[in-house]
């Protein structure tokens, strides 16, 4: 079976400085894979090369094995590589009502339509769907930067959600977030259904050893090791570079 | 549905918006005497609605929005002076032609920081105003295009000394385009604009095609400032280099300013405020007005700050306070 997301080669330097060295990796259909790696191992580096953010110096990013690595962030998105994002880059002073009905107007390929209001029934219902997934329903009228921090943090994922992912890129989405809301959001990503491939990047190894199937280790842009949760965490280099002994087994 | 209702909602006609442009339909039974000025006011505020597309809803800046306004009012002047005396033909003209230019020089707003944007639309404006005045046999250089003469309004209303019929036909340009205006900012592609102005990086995450909407939106937007200047052009029956001039993309930035972008209404509002500045300022100080209004517009800036959207918030951050 193709792989939903992969990497061969892929390499990024700025400079002198080589931010991502040689990755291959490969994300399989419906996985639940997750990133770790020690601050400033390139995690974001490597995130925005796959979403074409960065053009990547070499090597190339395939999706569903389709070479996309000169394609545009946005024509990636269109094709199912969709992001979250670590801080909160949401559009403050719109509605979650708006910043949904934006993200699926363009996935229904009417975002550059200007002779009809926002609305319709198909964007309608995508939203009310999206919303209840998501537990929004209550809050989709309010203006985004007024919302509690976890309810922003589930905007994000229901946003990207909204853009119908094949791949979903989720970038430390439970990072700040208080403890009292932070059930909802593992919950929300637990229950992501299973076609949506998943790639987790983040710190938090309490989230990232109850979420993933497989992890990847990255460390000084180069991919360490890859294996599953119980592998990685008895490895010795990772425990090395990374969890500093502390035993997640 | 609820959801339909709050969405149908965005759009929906305020009673401010009927209440005003029934005012403002109603001041053509004013006695003559003040449809010159209103007028003028009708040709400023669609110019700085233009603008306002630009500014106001996709961020971006520009200081050459002139270039339009002059293209359009040449446009419709020579089209008076050489083929047809019809205002609706020559208003028509003039819009397509600004809008193959916005189209053309879009893509130098694309990428950069404002302060390029502004430098590019700036040069832009200057090498048109230079290029007009460079082609004196065609646009009668720098004494300007004489014996633009226009025929009836859809021939049957004559142009006269009061400007009645140009008001009401300025009027009536700037009530069908703020319709249209309004089309665009409420529906799916005004708000993809509303997304790439707060963050682009964002907004092309969710699959917004960046580069596409900010040339369809420069493109409108040149196309309303072409019609802008085709009614100065057939209404004061003139067309001049100065209609290139710095002056006039810095006027119309201000006018904004004062009538804060990103609201649609912001150019109608500053246009009426700026005209009506000016003319209390000339009646009581005739040779400082200048001075006063300069004055004024510091003290607003400084204390209206947050009414400044977009593209001016990111440049005084820019330079500094």
């Amino acid at each position: 079976m193709t792989a939903a997301l992969e990497t061969r080669g892929l390499a990024k330097r700025f400079g002198g400085l080589v931010a991502t060295r040689d990755v291959s990796f490969t994300l399989e259909q419906g996985a639940r894979h997750a990133l770790i790696g020690p601050n400033g191992a390139g995690k974001t580096t490597f995130v925005n090369l796959l979403t074409g953010v960065l053009p990547a110096s070499a090597g190339r990013v395939l999706l569903a094995g389709e070479d996309v690595t000169s394609l545009s962030a946005e024509a990636r998105v269109r094709r199912g590589l969709v992001r979250t994002f670590q801080i909160n880059q949401l559009f403050g002073d719109l509605t979650p009502l708006e910043t949904l009905a934006l993200a699926i107007d363009e996935q229904l390929g009417l975002g550059g339509r200007w002779s009809h209001a926002v609305g319709g029934d198909a964007v309608v219902a995508e939203i009310t769907a999206v919303a209840e997934r998501f537990g929004l329903a209550d809050v989709l009228d309010s203006r985004t930067d007024t919302l509690p921090y976890g309810k922003q943090r589930l905007l994000e994922i229901a946003v990207a959600f909204a853009c119908k992912p094949k791949v979903l890129l989720l970038d430390e989405p439970a990072a700040g977030v208080p403890e009292a809301e932070r059930r909802d959001i593992l919950d929300a990503i637990a229950a992501l259904p299973v076609e949506v491939s998943v790639l987790l990047i983040e710190h938090d190894m309490d989230l990232v050893f109850s979420f993933a199937r497989r992890i990847s280790v990255l460390v000084d842009g180069a991919l360490l090791v890859e294996g599953e949760p119980e592998v990685i965490a008895a490895d010795p280099r990772v425990r090395a570079v990374y969890l500093g002994g502390n035993d997640h087994g | 549905m609820w959801v339909g209702q709050a969405l149908a909602r965005r759009a929906r006609w305020r009673w401010a918006e009927i209440v005003f442009w029934l005012a403002a339909f109603a001041a053509l039974f004013l006695p003559a005497g003040r449809h010159l000025i209103l007028n003028e006011i009708a040709i400023l505020a669609l110019f700085a609605l233009s603008l306002d597309l630009i500014l106001g809803y996709a961020g971006i800046i520009s200081l050459g929005h002139a270039a339009f306004l002059g293209l359009g009012a040449y446009a419709a002047g020579l089209l008076a002076k050489h083929v047809t005396d019809d205002p609706t033909v020559g208003l028509a003209l003039a819009t397509v032609a600004a809008a193959s230019l916005g189209f053309a020089t879009s893509f130098l707003v694309l990428r950069g920081s404002d302060l390029t944007r502004l430098m590019v639309t700036l040069g832009v404006a200057m090498l048109l105003g230079e290029l007009a005045n460079a082609l004196p046999d065609l646009t009668g250089g720098a004494d300007g295009l004489q014996g633009v003469t226009m025929g009836p309004l859809l021939g049957l209303f004559e142009f006269d000394l009061y400007g009645r019929v140009a008001y009401a036909y300025s009027l009536t340009t700037l009530f069908v385009l703020m319709l249209v205006a309004r089309a665009v900012v409420y529906s799916p592609f005004g708000l993809s604009l509303m997304a790439i102005r707060r963050n682009r990086l964002r907004a092309s995450a969710l699959g917004v095609p960046v580069h596409k909407r900010l040339i369809a939106v420069y493109t409108l937007a040149a196309a309303f400032a072409g019609a802008a200047g085709a009614l100065l052009a057939q209404t004061t029956a003139f067309v001049s280099l100065d209609f290139f001039e710095f002056h006039r993309s810095a006027d119309v930035l201000l006018v904004l300013i004062i009538g804060g972008a990103g609201w649609l209404y912001g150019g109608i509002l500053g246009a009426v405020l700026y005209e009506a500045l000016q003319d209390a300022l000339a009646a009581v100080t005739p040779e400082y007005w200048q001075f006063w209004i300069g004055l004024f517009l510091v003290a607003f800036v400084m204390l209206g700050r947050e009414r400044l959207t977009g593209g001016m918030r990111g440049l005084l951050a820019r330079f500094g306070r």
